[in-house]
């Protein structure tokens, strides 16, 4: 991958490792507020199903995972194991789509 | 304090083995006394490097008791464990012999990174002006002191893990250019500092600037490329 690229991934994961902050604090201030009475699978379904703005929410969440994880497991396969290359980017291609389709599929379960 | 100093110094190429010499413990004894001591007294054949002997020549950089040091200005007693010192070359750097490194690959990395200052003027020019108290004059002076020993280098995870990392000490001398006014290779000095081999595989792990003997930061110079990279990219000047 060229230079141009590089510093593009390396914008990419630091925006989303700023949405992540926000994110990861306010689902954390949520769950705690959320449970601390105690709750049933049924209740959280109850709350959540429906709601465009939660839905809008780990949807971000979800998508700001999918861009960061890869770009720093592409640092770690490349320093600890030596991959790099174009196979290792279609890797974690691959991976990314993984990311993006297993924590849509958890955010349609809870929110849609 | 003991008398005698038992020291293990490193002897071979890649391959090799520590010996154990005793030298004598003197008061105000820096590691390179003792190497020096080993090699004029004890075994001849031993192979090191030194040149000024007062810090400024950057060339007696050893690993000392595990650590990265320049060896001329480190005294015995800040490092020895009881009495026992070990003493083996520079870390991420091929060994030619003993405690002599190959410095080739680190100083071409700072070419590599274009560490060399390309003016526009002429002579019949008149002289450039810049004022010291200048915000990037001011970046200058606090990266410009780096006496090429290595030590960084030799401290830096990154360059173990990544061989065509340009390390510490290259992307500091870039950032002492990046800061220089009068320079006209500012676009392809970013190119060259940007990317996998460049600023963007640092860590901040911040071993370089824990370890730099003139208490220089390559950590900040590396984070104000990062910046002065990302501007770049994001103006489409990269």
């Amino acid at each position: 991958m060229n230079v141009r690229g590089e510093t593009r991934l390396w914008l990419a994961q630091r925006a989303s490792a700023a949405v992540l902050a926000l994110c990861v604090i306010v689902h954390l201030v949520t769950l705690i507020y959320a449970v601390r009475g105690g709750l049933t699978g049924a209740e959280i379904l109850e709350r959540t199903r429906g709601s465009g703005a939660w839905f809008a929410f780990y949807s971000v969440f979800v998508l700001a995972v999918t861009v960061h994880a890869p770009i720093g497991l592409r640092a770690v396969l490349g320093e600890w194991l030596g991959w790099r290359g174009r196979p290792r980017d279609v890797a974690l291609l691959l991976f990314a789509m993984l990311l993006a389709w297993m924590g849509m599929r958890a955010v349609m379960t809870v929110f849609a | 304090m003991s008398p005698t100093l038992r020291v293990r110094v490193w002897r071979g190429g890649a391959e090799g083995a520590f010996r154990e010499y005793d030298v004598p413990r003197r008061e105000s004894q820096t590691v390179l006394d003792v190497v020096t001591h080993v090699q004029r007294h004890l075994d001849p054949t031993l192979a090191y490097r030194y040149a000024c002997r007062v810090g400024m020549c950057g060339s007696c950089a050893m690993t000392v008791n595990g650590a990265p040091r320049w060896t001329c200005r480190t005294h015995v007693d800040k490092v020895a464990k009881g009495d026992r010192l070990e003493v083996a070359p520079l870390k991420n750097l091929p060994v030619i012999r003993d405690l002599v490194t190959d410095m080739r690959e680190f100083f071409d990395k700072w070419a590599r990174a274009k560490g060399q200052f390309r003016g526009e003027k002429k002579r019949s020019d008149d002289f450039a002006r810049v004022s010291p108290a200048a915000e990037r004059r001011k970046l200058v002076d606090a990266a410009i002191e780096c006496i090429g020993c290595a030590v960084c280098y030799s401290a830096c995870d990154v360059a173990a893990w990544n061989p065509d990392y340009l390390g510490p000490a290259a992307l500091n001398r870039a950032w002492t250019l990046v800061n220089d006014e009068r320079d006209a290779q500012q676009a392809a000095r970013l190119r060259a500092v940007a990317g996998d081999a460049g600023c963007h595989s640092c860590h901040t792990h911040m071993s370089c600037t824990d370890r730099c003997p003139k208490a220089l930061s390559p950590t900040a110079g590396i984070a104000g490329l990062k910046r002065a990279v990302a501007a770049a990219a994001l103006k489409g000047g990269l």
